[in-house]
């Protein structure tokens, strides 16, 4: 989810597809308003690191492309 | 929603399909299998939803694990709650545990019979009630994988720090890595590598499972929730195996360091001390448990209520306990979809929404 915003009693308000909760985030190091994280249980456990999702994602697309690619031949 | 679609592209889950039907064919071809046990619950209901299993070359068999912590709790641990509630105690719990039967009876019935159960989302709801009720003890029913472990401990702190004095915890915790030692001595048991949790590695860190490859030369694949994670995890697994090579390896590095989210491993470091736990299907494994600290016993249920966890009595002919170690699929037993549904299940496998019972159930009952 994404951080939109964090108060000064170790909590953030979180959103995802526009339904906002409010989570703890003592359990993260330094949370900032625009990284995304992941909850459970009301805590957010980890940040999500965005270069290796973004990375991630681009191998999919790309083996995506080369079977569309195969499909349309 | 980016971060989650982009993990479910068809046309990317046909290009891991033809990948995977390759590399089974490599491993076929010189003769040999695979075991995969997926250990976590989520990845179980994961597989079953989006039809993984029907998509993998038959030389790839996939089991269930016993990552479910609300199955591997013994029937005894939910006496001990029902107990606690007849004396009064407000038990505050996740929902999943409700319908969990215990020796004879459940949560939920204890509550229709007037017991005080309190379902909450966030385990620090539990000192929310600690301070609305100051006259009634609070009880959280700390069960849970370390994924868990460390928001139920903040309770502990959180207590602390809002001097609420009647707010204890009845722990059960499990821990992953121990249990993989236990699934691979096992004798009924041929696992040749593990599909390794997504959270919980998130708070253990990758590194926790190279001993499992270096003592056992199993493949430890540690992969995220989403289709494409999996289906990526298990091809690598296939991958390795036709090689015939091991590995210890992050797929899920978005998420998941080498090392762990040090604030939770510090908290539970703090609060927690190693325990041989109880396991249902398994029995007791040694140092697979954490429990309270000396210093901490004044939130610690059991000691300040003077009770035991034991074992409890499981129901006759339910195959639970071989269901959560892998060696009996859920249709194998003769109650599944019979006598055991979601709506009154026999076995915690058919109750919890990570339970291998219900996935086969909601996903994959043919009949």
């Amino acid at each position: 989810m994404l951080i939109d915003s964090v108060e000064a009693d170790g909590t953030a308000s979180v959103s995802m597809a526009g339904v906002t909760h409010r989570v703890n985030v003592s359990l993260v190091a330094d949370p900032k308003p625009g990284e995304y994280v992941i909850i459970h249980a009301g805590f957010a456990i980890e940040k999500l690191n965005v270069e290796e999702a973004e990375a991630r994602l681009g191998l999919f697309s790309e083996l995506a492309e080369i079977k569309r690619g195969a499909e349309r031949t | 929603m980016k971060y989650i679609d982009g993990f479910r592209d068809p046309a990317a889950a046909s290009a891991f399909r033809a990948k995977l039907e390759e590399h089974g064919k490599e491993l076929s071809d010189a003769g040999r299998s695979v075991c995969i046990l997926e250990v976590c619950g989520s990845h179980t209901m994961a597989i079953a939803r989006f039809g993984i299993r029907s998509l993998l070359p038959d030389c790839v068999d996939l089991v269930s694990g016993p990552g479910c912590p609300v199955c591997v709790t013994p029937p005894g641990y939910i006496d001990a709650a029902i107990e606690l509630a007849g004396r009064g105690v407000i038990i505050a719990t996740f929902g999943d545990m409700l319908n969990v039967p215990g020796s004879d009876s459940s949560l939920a019935e204890a509550r229709a019979d007037g017991a005080r159960i309190e379902v909450c989302y966030s385990p620090l709801r539990a000192v929310e009630l600690a301070l609305e009720n100051p006259d009634s003890e609070v009880v959280f029913l700390a069960i849970g994988f370390e994924t868990t472990i460390a928001p139920v401990i903040s309770i502990v702190k959180q207590a602390a720090a809002s001097y609420a004095a009647n707010v204890s915890l009845l722990t059960a915790f499990k821990l992953v890595p121990p249990a993989l030692d236990a699934l691979l001595t096992d004798p009924d048991l041929a696992i040749d590598a593990f599909l390794c949790p997504a959270h919980v590695s998130a708070i253990i860190g990758s590194n926790a499972y190279e001993p499992v490859v270096k003592e056992y030369g199993k493949t430890c694949i540690v992969a995220g929730f989403e289709p494409l994670d999996i289906m990526m995890g298990i091809d690598r697994i296939v991958e390795l195996a036709a090689a015939g090579k091991v590995a210890c390896e992050n797929q899920y590095s978005r998420v998941v360091t080498p090392e762990g989210n040090p604030i939770a491993l510090q908290l539970m470091n703090d609060l927690l001390e190693p325990e041989d736990a109880y396991w249902r299907g398994v029995g007791v494994i040694p140092a697979s448990g954490l429990k309270l600290k000396h210093a901490y016993a004044p939130y610690d249920a059991q000691v300040k209520f003077g009770i035991s966890v034991e074992p409890g009595k499981e129901h006759p002919g339910c195959l639970c306990g071989s269901v959560i170690k892998g060696s009996h699929k859920p249709d194998q037993c003769s109650f599944f979809g019979k006598a055991c549904t979601p709506d009154a299940p026999v076995g915690p496998c058919m109750v919890s929404a990570e339970g291998t019972c219900a996935a086969y159930y909601k996903y994959l009952r043919t009949t």
